[in-house]
């Protein structure tokens, strides 16, 4: 599951899951939410990425950072990530559809991920991510 | 960090003792009602700022000042090359350069009466806005250098509006020493269609009307009236800005450590001004601001031509243009000596007095034009720089209201129709194409910006000169 939390400036995403594949996959499903209704979001076109960090919380930042990137230069909004998670290294397919503002009257445009309240956790067998985006 | 104790020092003016790993005393410009509602965290922001090597004198909060990430929003440091001082991508932010803009139009609230929806829609027609939107020019990896070394210069050279624009634009249109090598191919792709585009968020361009004049000489001589419409722009360096802030906050974040810089926050992070690194993000930063200066500009060509088109006797002459997420080299006295500092400024405006050798001449006696953008539905106010705000926080004032709500309080709490509504009661026309964008920016979620303005003049950060209130807004 996935929720918004609430920043004076920006929004605040967290996602519980799991494992962190799924934490990590829903993270991005509440970065999509910042701007448009995921279920609004055709599955169409997919991209693939892949990004690794010196750790769990940076490679939370560089992530959601590498999503926010094929948004912008793609021109794109994504509702399906599929996230795997080896050695630090993330490898994901992610599937959206192009921006058609009449159809996802985009809210706000999401600019980076910040390190404000940064924290990847692992509690009792349940992972939760979260950090603050800039919008 | 234990809470922080607050000083009152003047009606206006309160600081906060070194404690901790404080080198330099926090200090916070505000009124009673504006320091009470003060986020705690904003404030213990403002002591972790104060903690950054080669600070100078203190660290600073504007009236406006709200949580940011790092630097609170509104904050203002200053840091000295030559004593291990740092520059801090966190303390610019991402939005690199987003600014204000303002243009008069030599048309009255009369002339505009009767065909405002026309020219609303007009505006949210022609101008590209909102997450997806791509302008109308595409550059070339060569031309996008161009545009990255050259700013507004380089937009007024492509035909996007004239020479006279440039004085009316700090550092005229064009800041020094930007090194577009320094920017990732990421950051160049990512700009590649944007260019003319407004943006998001709080992003917007709004007709205004001057209701007020609070100093009639110095709004004579910015050329301002009661009645006179204005258009004001507000957007920044767009995805470019943006990605060189990840690229950059990443590396900084790996190397601050190595510098021994012990970091209270992960998003202030820093290295030396004189490193690699360091001068590296400069040329990089300094490019990002010629993109805002020069995004802003083609805005401008693309709401004169509206304009004319439909009002063939408007002018849109220059007012000013300010940046509010820099980090500049300026020369400020410090203890009856002239230093040379970096001042970062996150969503704080420059405020140079009269006399300052950037000044237009025609501004020289008055000060620098300081452009504070309220909300959709509330003023907007002109300021005018003062020399006593060198002294008092190296020539800096607020930069607009500040949110005192999160986005996602205000999505509960208010729905856009209903927004549009209420403001069109009130003949203000609003155009957005999204509604719960218009939630979240709802004017009740933003501090009183009249209060803000009030304490920035009473603590002498600035003059005011007018008070603006809108007619048009178009959202980003």
């Amino acid at each position: 599951m996935w929720e918004h939390f609430a920043h004076q400036a920006d929004i605040g995403i967290r996602a519980i899951a799991e494992s962190l594949n799924s934490a990590f996959e829903e993270a991005a499903l509440a970065l999509t939410a910042i701007v448009t209704e995921p279920n609004n979001v055709a599955k169409i076109e997919s991209v693939k990425i892949e990004c690794s960090a010196e750790n769990n919380e940076l490679l939370l930042v560089n992530w959601l950072n590498s999503v926010i990137y094929e948004v912008a230069v793609r021109k794109m909004l994504f509702s399906r990530f599929e996230v795997r998670i080896e050695n630090l290294k993330v490898s994901a397919t992610i599937w959206g559809e192009k921006i058609n503002q009449q159809k996802h009257s985009p809210a706000v445009e999401p600019k980076a991920v910040t390190y404000n309240q940064l924290s990847v956790k692992n509690e009792n067998g349940k992972w939760t991510v979260q950090c603050v985006i800039d919008v | 960090m234990a809470k922080p104790e607050l000083k009152r020092v003047s009606e206006n003016i309160w600081q906060i003792e070194p404690f901790g790993k404080m080198k330099v005393p926090g200090v916070i410009f505000a009124d009673s009602t504006l320091i009470k509602d003060m986020d705690e965290k904003t404030i213990s922001q403002v002591c972790n700022v104060a903690a950054l090597p080669g600070i100078v004198k203190a660290s600073f909060a504007m009236p406006d000042a709200h949580m940011g990430y790092g630097f609170c929003i509104g904050g203002v440091a200053a840091f000295d090359p030559e004593a291990g001082g740092v520059i801090s991508g966190g303390g610019v932010g991402f939005d690199i350069a987003c600014g204000v803009r303002t243009l008069h139009t030599g048309l009255s609230e009369d002339d505009i009466a009767g065909i405002s929806e026309k020219l609303a829609e007009a505006l949210f027609r022609d101008i590209p806005a909102g997450l997806g939107s791509t302008g109308n020019i595409t550059l070339s990896t060569a031309q996008l250098d161009n545009m990255l070394s050259g700013g507004a210069v380089w937009a007024v050279e492509k035909g996007f509006g004239t020479k006279e624009d440039l004085d009316f634009i700090e550092e005229g249109g064009c800041v020094k020493g930007a090194i577009p090598a320094k920017v990732s191919p990421q950051a160049k792709k990512r700009q590649r269609e944007e260019m003319g585009t407004l943006g998001s968020g709080n992003h917007y361009l709004e007709v205004q009307k001057v209701v007020d004049i609070y100093d009639e000489q110095i709004a004579e001589g910015f050329g301002l009236k009661k009645g006179d419409c204005l258009v004001s722009i507000h957007c920044g360096s767009r995805g470019l800005g943006h990605q060189i802030g990840t690229d950059y906050l990443r590396e900084m974040v790996s190397q601050a450590a190595s510098f021994g810089i012990d970091l209270p926050d992960r998003e202030l992070a820093s290295v030396p001004v004189n490193s690699p690194l360091g001068q590296d993000y400069l040329g990089a930063m300094r490019s990002g601001i010629n993109c805002a200066l020069a995004n802003r500009q083609i805005l401008t060509e693309l709401a004169r031509r509206i304009f004319t088109r439909i009002f063939p006797k408007a002018q849109l002459k220059m007012l000013y243009d300010v940046s509010h997420n820099t980090a500049k080299v300026e020369e400020h006295k410090v203890d009856g000596k002239s230093k040379s500092l970096l001042i970062h400024r996150k969503g704080a405006t420059r405020s140079f007095g009269p006399g300052s050798s950037d000044l237009p001449a025609c501004y020289k006696a008055l000060g620098q034009p300081v452009l504070i953008g309220g909300t959709m539905g509330t003023a907007s106010y002109i300021l005018a720089g003062t020399n006593e705000s060198e002294s008092l926080a190296f020539s800096s004032a607020c930069h607009g209201a500040g949110r005192s709500m999160s986005r996602t309080q205000a999505a509960k709490q208010w729905q856009g129709s209903q927004i549009v509504r209420e403001l069109a009661g009130r003949q203000i026309i609003i155009k957005s194409r999204s509604m719960r964008g218009l939630a979240e920016e709802a004017p009740d979620a933003y501090k009183n910006v009249s209060a803000v303005v009030e304490a920035t003049a009473n603590a002498g950060l600035a003059k005011k000169v007018a008070k603006l209130l809108p007619l048009i807004c178009v959202k980003g």
